[in-house]
């Protein structure tokens, strides 16, 4: 490249943006594909079953936004139990660093929806368009009626995937037995069609056409990962030592008789055969080190693993190894022992405490829950022989599927007491609203706001409290007033 | 344009608001491409040629091109935005959009969904509405959103509100009654009557004789005193106090006190006068909604009440 006065020019113009270069990955075999295909089927069968079962009576697991209630198996969360999602997704966080120090970006590489709807999605693309090669001369060929009818038939197969994703997905939020039914009758709502299409359109579009890329540009996770890892995180790795210098098997064989009587190197392990970055989903060659690009599937290790086998050499040129290990040649035992280091006991400790605290709230959850709304217009007013009376409205919810049948109490100030509210009687997941009055004997109370305090209990048909642990009881303060 | 003091700002906003879109425009098109320094061998250079902390480079790797696609897709939408809806200045956009109008879209589409339910309950008689448990349930939230606040939740008052379950009624309780008073209001004025009463003794001995009419405790010579000078009152509460519907005039001799039945009070009643008011709610709330509070109103006092049904909110 030269200028017209036949000197090189000192700068060029280059554009920051660039098409996105197509990869066809080789499909392979081995130990961690396995593994991944395990992780696929397991996440699968959960995500596509679990809106399927149902359990006393209803979906099993249904988010039902309108009515504000999820419910999740034998519990039913309401609104006010929303510090569990936020402590749930606080868990998975922690669970998240925890793996990453201990094994780098595993969830990336095996269970990250990312990566099993790709998996998915590649799978059927070679079941259409064939393997590597076929897949690289069908995209180098003109556009004939094969290749129409091919990647027609591809974007098809993809697109019935990704609507069943969709359709799967809005079943959680829409009992998926009428969804079905509607779907069927083609008599959908304008909402559940759109979420159905935009989730559908996300699966599609983020696995068939997006890829590594969500990875690489839009995914925040893999940009903190490295402050997870350390130089006893394990990686996938290439060994160097003794991979280089490459050479092909028999040019490598014929220096290896030479020896060291030419002068040159031992050959390396590596014979440059490429199958691992044929092999790698985001287009990287690992034998260039720890790069961001690697989502650390392994799939790099298990095709070097085969042609190893082939050549009858030991396995493990690439290999999941930590940085230490690798330079300090630890033996697998010296690595795992180095995976009780301060920053993986702490992920681990804090993890133990959430999860505990979570499940101690959770199991000790009251489903039972009060709100104490006092009349704001209405002061206190004086009724029969000089006594006050306050009204108050009771928001009283039970968040359980089980109708309950309640007895409301007021204390705090002597003689205070209920009148005229018999025994509550509420029906499984509802709410609720009961005007209460509170009076009190004359001069019992001090003039202006005195605290008293609700006690809402459970009670059997006979209209009794029982002492068992089965009584559900809140409590909740308020004011009453007393005029001046 | 009322939403600007002066024309002014109408093209102030427009101006930033395109200059700004322009800018970001010009700013995409100009940073697409960069100059680098090309290398001994001719090859651009792979990194940006900005070096931190003594050895750290920045590679210039490009980023894929649907990435800048998606900035040009943001300007283009918000073009057409623009075009379509206000939020260039005093442009009211293609579409003819704006707040009040889909406020009033939204209620007339209601409108639409209650208003058969509504219909139905109207043409029906109050007291035939009052026994339907579906209107007993409609009244009480109404009761709760509009009455409350000065009838108390329950409907039983407080001092100066009148108590709506008992079976004492200033203005009439009758449904029709109780319909009129929640259309159009109602006003109680009662003025002050010490002039016409006499003495502060004279006021504290009607006082004995209001308590007396309805049996409550009180002294019989000033109950004795005070029976002349209630004469007084007659033309408003009757000889036998027991109160006039047309005029307002509470019943005195029903144990029901609206602002309360001490001697004391009795007294700064006659003394001071009262004046009360219950607004008008017919054009606020519309004939159809007076009509379903009216009948739970007159079913709280009223056998027709039905039993409570069960209401599953948020």
């Amino acid at each position: 490249m030269t200028g017209p006065d036949g000197v090189a020019p000192r700068a060029a113009v280059v554009r920051m943006y660039a098409a996105r270069e197509d990869i066809f990955p080789r499909e392979v075999k081995g130990r961690y594909n396995t593994l991944r295909w395990a992780a696929v089927w397991l996440t699968q069968l959960l995500f596509y079953g679990l809106p399927w079962l149902n359990l006393n009576g209803r979906q099993a697991v249904l988010f039902d936004l309108a009515g504000r209630k999820f419910y999740l198996f034998g519990v039913v969360f309401w609104p006010q139990d929303f510090i569990y999602l936020a402590a749930l997704l606080i868990v998975c966080a922690c669970g998240l660093f925890l793996v990453t120090a201990v094994a780098g970006r595993v969830w990336c590489g095996f269970s990250c929806p990312q990566t099993v709807y790709t998996g998915i999605f590649l799978w059927l693309e070679r079941r259409i368009e064939g393997a590597r090669s076929a897949q690289l001369r069908l995209a180098r060929q003109p556009w004939t009626l094969e290749k129409i009818g091919k990647k027609t038939a591809k974007h098809l197969a993809w697109g019935v995937v990704a609507l069943w994703t969709g359709f799967t997905f809005v079943g959680y939020f829409a009992p998926i037995r009428s969804l079905g039914v509607e779907t069927a009758a083609v008599a959908l709502g304008p909402w559940e069609t759109f979420w159905i299409l935009f989730y559908a359109f996300a699966t599609y579009g983020n696995a068939g056409w997006m890829r590594e890329q969500v990875c690489k540009y839009m995914c925040p996770y893999a940009r903190f990962q490295s402050a997870m890892f350390d130089r006893d995180t394990l990686i996938v790795t290439y060994d160097l030592e003794r991979g280089e210098p490459r050479c092909g098997k028999r040019k490598g064989e014929a220096r290896a008789k030479a020896g060291g009587a030419v002068g040159a190197s031992a050959a390396g392990a590596c014979i440059d055969c490429s199958m691992c970055v044929q092999v790698c989903p985001t287009g990287i060659d690992i034998r260039n080190g720890l790069q961001y690009e690697c989502i650390g599937c392994a799939a790099c290790v298990d095709a070097c693993n085969g042609v190893m086998d082939k050549l009858g050499r030991p396995r493990g040129l690439i290999r999941y190894a930590t940085e230490n290990g690798l330079v300090q040649k630890l033996g697998v035992d010296q690595i795992t022992r180095r995976m009780l280091r301060p920053r993986v006991l702490v992920y681990s400790v804090v993890l133990c405490i959430l999860t505990g605290a979570m499940a101690t709230s959770l199991a000790l959850r009251n489903p039972l829950k009060l709100d104490v709304i006092r009349d704001r217009g209405a002061m206190g007013r004086e009724v029969d022989d000089g006594q006050i009376e306050n009204v108050y409205r009771l928001q009283l919810m039970n968040t359980s599927e089980e109708p309950v049948r309640l007895q409301v109490g007021a204390s705090g100030i002597p003689s205070a007491r209920v009148v005229e509210t018999g025994i509550i009687e509420i029906d499984g997941t509802t709410t609720r609203a009961v005007p209460v009055r509170v009076r009190i004997d004359p001069g019992a109370g001090k003039p202006g706001a005195n605290r008293i305090e609700f006690t809402v209990r459970s009670v059997d048909d006979f209209g009794l409290t029982s002492t068992s642990i089965s009584t559900l009881t809140v409590t909740e303060g308020a004011a009453f007033i007393v005029p001046k | 344009m009322a939403d600007f003091f002066s024309e002014f700002w109408h093209y102030y906003v427009a101006g930033i608001t395109i200059a700004s879109i322009a800018g970001c425009a010009i700013l995409l098109w100009s940073q697409s491409t960069y100059k680098v320094r090309l290398g001994a061998d001719g090859k651009a250079e792979e990194t940006t040629g900005h070096v931190w902390d003594e050895d750290l480079t920045e590679l210039n790797t490009p980023m894929p091109r649907w990435w800048i696609g998606l900035f040009w897709i943001s300007i283009l939408v918000a073009i057409v935005y623009l075009v379509l809806y206000p939020g260039l200045g005093a442009w009211k956009g293609t579409q003819g959009w704006d707040q009040v109008g889909e406020y009033q879209a939204e209620l007339a589409q209601a409108r639409l969904d209650h208003g058969p339910l509504f219909a139905r309950y109207a043409a029906a008689d109050l007291e035939v509405v009052a026994a339907d448990p579906q209107a007993h349930a409609i009244g009480e939230r109404l009761f709760l959103t509009y009455c409350s606040q000065c009838h108390g939740s329950d409907a039983r008052g407080s001092k100066g509100f009148p108590n709506l379950r008992d079976a004492d009624w200033l203005h009439g309780g009758e449904p029709d009654a109780i319909k009129t008073t929640i259309m159009n209001g109602r006003t109680g004025m009662m003025p002050p009557m010490a002039a016409a009463v006499g003495t502060d003794k004279d006021v504290e001995n009607v006082a004995h004789y209001v308590r007396s009419l309805s049996g409550l405790a009180a002294d019989p010579v000033k109950v004795a005193f005070g029976k002349p000078k209630f004469a007084a009152c007659v033309a408003c509460h009757g000889a036998d106090g027991k109160g006039n519907h047309m005029l307002g005039a509470p019943n005195l001799a029903d144990r029901t006190w609206l602002y309360g039945g001490s001697v004391a009070t009795i007294m700064e009643t006659v003394r001071k006068g009262r004046t009360n008011t219950m607004p008008a709610f017919g054009a606020f709330l519309g004939e159809e909604k007076a009509h379903l509070l009216a009948a739970y109103v007159w079913g709280l006092s009223n056998e027709a009440r039905p039993e409570p049904v069960e209401t599953a909110a948020r």
